[in-house]
C-alpha cells in the first residue's frame, strides 16, 4: 500500500514538475535557441532580466504595481473585516460579498468590467488604473485570511482592555493589530505573488500603455522564442515559492488554507 | 467590548473607504458593462447609447452555439480530471505528516500563482518538437523521430488540468484534512481494505463536497483564456477567448459585453448551486 502510494505521489509530483523541468532546462541554455536538454550552461538569461532595458523595465512594473495595489487590496479589506467582526450589521455582508465576487468569477469578466469603466470615464491607458483594478481584483486574498484572523481572536481580551478604559482606537493598536499581524502579512502576500503573476486584468487596462512582466512575455511568445521567458518563469517561481515558504515558516499555512476554502 | 449594533453615524466610518472603492470600481464598472452590453455598435469600433438586443441576438448563431458547446465541454472534462485525481491524492496528502502536507501546500500554491502565460508557454516548450517530451521518447527508443504536440486538443486539455490542479486541491483540502479519521479506522477495523475504505466510507461521506469542489474547478476552468489560445488551434477557443477577441481585437464591446454577462450568470447560477449542495452538507 505505501508502495502503491508513493508511486502515486511521484506520479503527481513528475507531472507537476515536468514542465517545469524543461523551462529550468532552457533557461540555462547557452544558445538563443529551445533545444532540451540545454547545451552547454550560462546564466546570461538571467542576468538580461536586469541589463535588458525592456526586461527591466517590465520587471519594474510588474513589482511595482503588484506592492501597490496588494497594499490597496489590504487597505479595503481591513477596516471592513474590522467592521464586520466589531459591529452587529447584516446588511454590511453584502460588501463581504461584492469584495469574494471579482475573485470567484471568471477574470475575464473582471478585466471587461474594468476596460468599459475605464474607457468611458476617460482615464484608459492610465498606469495607476491597473493598480485600482489589481486592487479590487485581488481583495479577496486579504479580506478572507483577516476574516480567519479576526474570527480567531479571543474576544475576553478584548472585553478586558474595554473593561480598563481602552477605546476603540487603543483596543485596535495594542490587542488587534499584534493578534491579526500575521493575518495581514499573509494575505498581502498572497495578494502581491497573485498580482505579480496576473495577465487579463492588467491586459485589458493598461496593456496598450504599459507592459508588465506577464504581457511582455505574452507578447514575446507572439514573435517567437526568446530564453529569457524561460528565466523569468523561473524568477517568478522562486519568489512564489519564498513568499509561501515564509508564511508557512512564520505562521500556520494548513490552517490558513483550512479556512481559506471554507469560506468561499 | 462586544459585538454590537452601531449606535452613531461615526461608527460607520470604518465602512466608508471599503464601500466606496468597492462600488465605485466594481458595482459601477460591472453595471457599465452591462448597460454596453445593450448600446449598437457602430462602425469603427465605437459604440452609441442605445437599448437593443442585437448583442445578445448574436448568441442564436451556430459559430457562438459551437464555442459556448466546446467552452461547457473543456471546462467539464478538466473539472472531471482533476477532481478524479484529487480526491485520492488529497486523501492521502490530508493523513501525511505535516510537515510533508506543508513542502507540498508551498509548492501547489506556488504553481497555481504560476501566471497563465508561464505556464502556457512551459508547456508548450514541453510539447515542441526540439525541446519537448518526444525528444525523451526517442532517446528511449519509443519513438522514431521528436515531434510537436501542439497546437491539439490533447495539449489545451493537458495544460488546464495541469493549471486547475492545485486548485482543486486546495479547494478540497479543509474537507479532508477534518475529515473524521475515526471513520475510516472504523472501517479497517471491520475488515475493509484501505482501498475499499475510501470509496466505501470517504466518497459517500464527502459527495456534496465533491460536487461542490467539481462546479469551483468547472468555473475556474471557465475563465481559462490564454492556454487555449497558445496550445489550440481556432476550434478550441472557449468563451473567454473570444470576450477578449471581440473586445480588444475586433472593438466590438457591445458584443463582448453581452458574451461577458452571459458568462456571469452562468458562473452565477453555478456558484449558487456550489453553495447549496455546501449547505446540504452542513444541514446533515
Amino acid at each position: 500500500m505505501t508502495a502503491l502510494r508513493r508511486l502515486f505521489f511521484f506520479i503527481v509530483s513528475l507531472f507537476l514538475a515536468l514542465p517545469l523541468i524543461v523551462v529550468a532546462g532552457v533557461s540555462v541554455n547557452q544558445r538563443q535557441s529551445l533545444t532540451f536538454p540545454p547545451q552547454g550552461f550560462s546564466l546570461a538569461w538571467y542576468g538580461q532580466i536586469f541589463t535588458n532595458p525592456e526586461w527591466r523595465n517590465a520587471l519594474i512594473a510588474s513589482l511595482t504595481l503588484a506592492a501597490l495595489s496588494a497594499l490597496l487590496a489590504l487597505l479595503i479589506a481591513l477596516p471592513l473585516a474590522w467592521f464586520l467582526w466589531r459591529r452587529i450589521a447584516p446588511w454590511a455582508n453584502i460588501f463581504q460579498l461584492l469584495g469574494i465576487a471579482p475573485f470567484t468569477l471568471p477574470p475575464v469578466i473582471t478585466a471587461l468590467g474594468m476596460l468599459t469603466f475605464w474607457a468611458t470615464t476617460g482615464f484608459y491607458g492610465q498606469p495607476w488604473t491597473a493598480v485600482i483594478s489589481h486592487g479590487i481584483f485581488f481583495v479577496t486574498l486579504p479580506l478572507v485570511t483577516l476574516s480567519l484572523g479576526f474570527s480567531a481572536i479571543d474576544r475576553s481580551l478584548v472585553e478586558a482592555a474595554a473593561t480598563m478604559g481602552a477605546d476603540d482606537k487603543m483596543v485596535f493598536r495594542t490587542v488587534v493589530l499584534p493578534l491579526i499581524l500575521p493575518y495581514l502579512i499573509s494575505g498581502y502576500a498572497f495578494a502581491f505573488v497573485l498580482s505579480l503573476n496576473e495577465y487579463i486584468v492588467a491586459y485589458m487596462t493598461v496593456g496598450f500603455t504599459m507592459e508588465t512582466l506577464p504581457i511582455k512575455i505574452f507578447n514575446a511568445l507572439r514573435y517567437g522564442y526568446t530564453p529569457t521567458m524561460a528565466s523569468v518563469t523561473m524568477l517568478f517561481l522562486v519568489v512564489a515559492a519564498v513568499v509561501f515558504g515564509l508564511v508557512a515558516r512564520f505562521g500556520d499555512l494548513p490552517k490558513l488554507l483550512g479556512a481559506m476554502s471554507e469560506d468561499k | 467590548m462586544r459585538r454590537e449594533p452601531p449606535q452613531r453615524l461615526v461608527d460607520y466610518g470604518p465602512l466608508v473607504f471599503p464601500a466606496g472603492m468597492l462600488t465605485v470600481f466594481f458595482v459601477v464598472p460591472f453595471a457599465t458593462m452591462i448597460a454596453v452590453s445593450f448600446f449598437q455598435r457602430q462602425q469603427g469600433g465605437f459604440y452609441t447609447p442605445a437599448f437593443v438586443f442585437d448583442n445578445y441576438a448574436r448568441f442564436l448563431s451556430l459559430f457562438f452555439g459551437k464555442v459556448l458547446g466546446f467552452s461547457l465541454f473543456l471546462a467539464i472534462a478538466v473539472a472531471v480530471a482533476c477532481v478524479v485525481v484529487g480526491i485520492p491524492f488529497t486523501y492521502l496528502l490530508s493523513r501525511s505528516k505535516r510537515n510533508v502536507q506543508i513542502v507540498w501546500l508551498v509548492a501547489l500554491l506556488s504553481i497555481l500563482s504560476l501566471s497563465e502565460v508561464m505556464i502556457g508557454f512551459a508547456w508548450s516548450t514541453l510539447f515542441s518538437r526540439t525541446a519537448g517530451i518526444t525528444n525523451l521518447l526517442v532517446w528511449l527508443g519509443l519513438m522514431e523521430q521528436a515531434l510537436a504536440l501542439t497546437p491539439s486538443f490533447t495539449a489545451v486539455m493537458t495544460a488546464m488540468t495541469y493549471q486547475a490542479f492545485p486548485y482543486t486541491i486546495l479547494v478540497l483540502y479543509p474537507a479532508l484534512v477534518r475529515l473524521d479519521p475515526t471513520l475510516t479506522e472504523a472501517a479497517r477495523t471491520l475488515g475493509a481494505s484501505p482501498v475499499k475504505a475510501f470509496f466505501t466510507v470517504v466518497v459517500p461521506v464527502l459527495r456534496n463536497t465533491i460536487l461542490a469542489t467539481l462546479i469551483m474547478v468547472f468555473i475556474f476552468a471557465l475563465g481559462s483564456y490564454l492556454l487555449p489560445q497558445l496550445l489550440g488551434r481556432p476550434q478550441h477557443w472557449t468563451l473567454s477567448v473570444l470576450i477578449t477577441d471581440q473586445a480588444i481585437y475586433q472593438s466590438n464591446m457591445p458584443f463582448a459585453a453581452a458574451m461577458a454577462v452571459f458568462l456571469v450568470l452562468v458562473s452565477l447560477a453555478l456558484v449558487g448551486l456550489a453553495f447549496y449542495a455546501g449547505r446540504q452538507k452542513e444541514a446533515k
